[in-house]
């Protein structure tokens, strides 16, 4: 037992120093001293781009990764500009952001929602970042997206085509460019009804997680709208790389049709084992089976080979758009030029969306003239543009998502090349895949206000 | 002082000086330098050190002591993880109950995981709890979607039912708080160049490391921690005389469950978002590297460890070749581009090479972990007096 037997000297000593400890904080300032998150103080800004380095999506996020370093390069005003030649605002200048020498840090997600927003939080934290971009997850974008929500920066996302993303999980500091499964839903339910039939019975096998649920919901309300029947569906965890045991019921279950709710890695081996159990050489109900792949992309085409050839998908974006479709989808050329003349190869749709986000974030801080989140809210909030390659396109301000065409694709029959694996169907106009804001699909959610941080 | 020796009270109070001035420690170098890339003084970082300070600290309990090789104690601090933010959506986002309920949760899991696995000892019980940590793992991520959100994770909402706080208005963010108090809230102090960050949540997080490692050293200091010790010595000289050890290697196993469901709830008031990776069984296997790392069954060893990881995984990860070929600018061409292929498959993504070397080395060199390596440095200063005390230099073990 400690006895208190104080003395003169001693209680004075302490008073002191507990004096100057509750005097401290008046010294210190708080957090956000021009009223917002990481507000850029010198000559230079820097910007957060979290992408999946290694899991599933790996070269999805590689490809991001490419883009966004190109778009930075644009922004500052090195190499050809790309796509600041034909976009429609005029607002830059190439030298930076508001004259500010735009930097970036990079961090890996992992594919997993807890290293994103670890990785995310010490961007924000450590380096300063004032915007978030990347994922190619879309509990990834769904996770970060809250997160910079709470701390009053801006998530402009990349690869997520969840409905969830501008649906349920909405939020006031994210925007979205790329399409969702909504879209995609209703983009494709007519060319498959006119290539299928209308009384197809439909397998789906489902990515286990945010993506994967809306995009079965999707597709599944708009072809059975057409009179299609749903047969089953299975659910596939994320990390899963052999889809073996999930074909063999396929075949029992007297489908003629196979959805498969898949992205990245996860669909390349999903679609190489379904063509190895020799699905789509069968004939079922008397029709020939079918395998469909909800969202497509070019490196999933390169991955998968020649087991995609004549699979039908659909796309937010192709690097052949401008040549094959005209004029209309200008900014694309642009674009793949740069990347090309960069990089050896043609850009991916998630390397267009990335490069495309980042555009957008520098017009519309430049336009607002801040890089208050909110002053970005405002800049974005019913913004219609043109000349990003997807044509004239509007960014929604009810929920933060742009509206613009879809592409239905086609796995290739006869390539060219290596890089030539998809043929464009056709092309969705963007008012037949427009919803409500409150549609049942994304209802649940509320962006809320606007976060700046501080 | 607290029951405490003179030497104890000595290292309980050097940790919480640590603790106290981290953000000091963690941040020696000027913002805007070339060096600002290693400090680690961001809350969020300083955050993870201490919780998994307290992951590991309760992991020694039962490793260091006993002896007893867990693989599955990602499987507690996830459980702790859920049933915080399960309190978190349902009854408040006050971190209090949140953080109780994930000690309470844990506690009785690894009741029942202990109790099953406990009736085999060695390589069969580390096995045993490898398999219970991946089937919790499999269950949160797949089967048991409706209640840990899978894949996608689970993360407070407005529209949560949240019944000791008032309705939030629509699209508002929940913020983790102590009685108001938010866990973000932060207020910086620049002196010079220097930017020094004081967040609240660590220090709350640090002020629960400072409970969890002053509760460890009375455990170690108990006779029941000498019966823990007793167990790693010879178990079954011990059954012979009549003892039985089970009562207590139980309890071991659930107080460093109860540790790991602690730093899990901790991890939920620091960050409201649960993920079933965190359950996976290399963050089992991250937890025993960071106890070894740091030194088995010393008090302060795994703190040490758990920060060098988190250091690691946070910094070093970071370092990408745009960074490297700023720091080898200076040099010629040629030179630079050598040194950069040379040091990048180390930094960024190869961060876990680094880990592997360093614990190479550790385990080779320094079987004792960090503590040895410090006690070490610590006798060649004081060569003269131990040759005196201890003729070998060092104390025999009693076996």
């Amino acid at each position: 037992m400690s006895t208190f037997n104080p003395t003169r000297r001693g209680l004075i000593q302490t008073g002191v120093v507990a004096g100057a400890g509750l005097a401290l904080p008046t010294y210190l300032r708080a957090d956000g001293h021009s009223g917002f998150t990481n507000a850029p103080t010198g000559d230079t800004v820097t910007l957060g781009f979290n992408v999946p380095q290694s899991g599933p999506y790996a070269d999805e996020g590689a490809d991001e990764l490419r883009a966004f370093e190109l778009a930075v390069e644009h922004l500052n005003g090195e190499g050809d500009g790309g796509m600041l030649q034909t976009f429609s605002s005029k607002a830059l200048d190439g030298t930076g952001i508001m004259g500010k020498k735009v930097q970036f840090v990079t961090g890996d997600t992992q594919t997993k929602s807890d290293a994103a927003r670890a990785s995310a939080k010490s961007m924000i934290e450590k380096d300063g970042a004032v915007m978030i971009s990347g994922g190619s997850s879309s509990g990834v974008a769904v996770a970060v997206q809250a997160l910079c929500q709470e701390a009053g920066v801006i998530f402009m996302a990349g690869l997520t085509h969840s409905n969830d993303t501008t649906g349920k999980d909405r939020k006031a500091n994210g925007f979205r460019h790329f399409f969702n499964s909504y879209m995609s839903g209703a983009a494709l339910a007519p060319i498959l009804a006119a290539e299928y039939g209308a009384d197809r019975k439909a397998y789906h096998l489902t990515a286990d997680y945010n993506w994967g649920y809306t995009t079965e919901e999707a597709v599944r309300s708009s072809t059975e709208a057409l009179g299609w029947e749903t047969v089953a569906a299975v659910k596939t965890p994320l990390t899963s790389t052999d889809f073996s045991s999930y074909i063999a019921p396929v075949i029992q279950s007297g489908a003629d049709v196979l959805v498969l709710n898949h992205y990245g890695g996860n669909m390349i081996n999903s679609l190489t084992n379904a063509v190895q159990f020799g699905l789509r050489d069968q004939t079922v109900n008397g029709k020939n089976f079918e395998i469909i792949v909800p969202l497509y992309s070019e490196l999933m085409a390169r991955g998968a080979g020649a087991n995609i050839k004549g699979i039908i998908g659909s796309q937010n974006w192709d690097w052949s758009l401008e040549d094959k479709l005209g004029s209309r989808y200008a900014g694309t050329n642009a674009f793949v030029k740069s990347f090309g003349t960069k990089y050896g190869f043609p850009p991916s749709q998630a390397a267009h969306t990335c490069y495309v986000q980042t555009l957008l974030y520098a017009d519309a801080v430049t336009r607002g003239g801040s890089f208050n989140p909110c002053s970005v809210d405002e800049a974005l909030t019913d913004f219609e543009f043109d000349g990003l390659g997807n044509g004239p396109t509007l960014y929604r301000g009810d929920d933060h998502q742009c509206f613009k065409d879809v592409l239905v694709v086609r796995g290739k029959e006869n390539p060219e090349n290596e890089f030539d694996l998809v043929e464009i169907v056709e092309v969705t106009a963007a008012d037949k895949v427009t919803y409500a804001a409150d549609h049942p699909q994304f209802a649940g959610g509320s962006l809320g206000t606007c976060n700046p941080g501080a | 002082m607290l029951g405490l020796t003179k030497r104890d009270a000595g290292l309980l109070a050097i940790v919480a000086a640590l603790c106290i001035f981290a953000p000091f420690i963690l941040n020696p170098f000027p913002e805007g330098s070339g060096m600002a890339q290693f400090n680690a003084g961001y809350p969020d970082l300083m955050q993870r050190l201490v919780i998994f300070g307290i992951f590991a600290i309760g992991f020694n309990i039962l490793f260091g002591l006993t002896g007893y090789l867990s693989f599955g104690h990602a499987a507690f601090l996830g459980v702790g993880s859920y049933a915080a933010i399960w309190m978190m959506k349902l009854l408040t986002m006050n971190v209090i109950p949140a953080i109780i309920i994930s000690v309470l949760v844990a506690g009785l899991f690894s009741l029942l995981v202990g109790y099953i696995s406990l009736r085999r000892s060695g390589i069969y019980f580390s096995i045993l709890t490898l398999a219970f940590a991946q089937m919790s793992y499999a269950l949160a991520y797949s089967v048991l979607t409706p209640i840990t959100g899978g894949e996608t994770g689970l993360q407070p909402k407005y529209t949560d039912p949240r019944i000791l706080d008032g309705a939030l208005e629509g699209g508002a963010t929940p913020q983790a708080n102590l009685f108001g108090l938010s866990m973000k809230s932060s207020t910086e102090l620049n002196i010079g160049d220097w930017v020094f960050t004081f967040n609240a949540g660590y220090y709350i997080a640090a002020f629960v490391m400072l409970i969890a490692f002053y509760l460890s050293i009375r455990i170690f200091r108990s006779p029941f921690g000498m019966m823990l010790r007793a167990v790693k010595s010879n178990q079954q000289r011990m059954n012979y005389t009549g003892l039985n050890s089970k009562p207590y290697t139980l309890a071991a196993f659930v107080i460093s469950g109860m540790y790991a469901g602690l730093a899990g709830g901790l991890l939920v008031a620091m960050d409201t978002q649960v993920g079933a990776e965190r359950m996976f069984w290399t963050a089992s296997g991250e937890v025993v590297i960071m106890t070894i790392l740091g030194g088995a069954g010393t008090l302060i060893g795994p703190v040490l460890g758990a920060g060098l990881i988190k250091y690691m995984e946070n910094i070093v990860s970071k370092i990408n070749k745009t960074v490297l070929e700023q720091w080898f600018a200076f040099m010629p061409d040629g030179i630079e581009d050598l040194l950069v292929t040379l040091v990048y498959p180390f930094v960024g993504k190869g961060w876990h090479l680094t880990l592997g070397l360093v614990f190479m080395l550790v385990v080779i060199f320094l079987p004792g972990g960090l503590v040895e390596g410090g006690s070490r440095v610590g006798n060649m200063f004081r060569r003269k007096k131990t040759d005196t005390d201890t003729p070998a230099g060092k104390t025999t073990p009693a076996e």
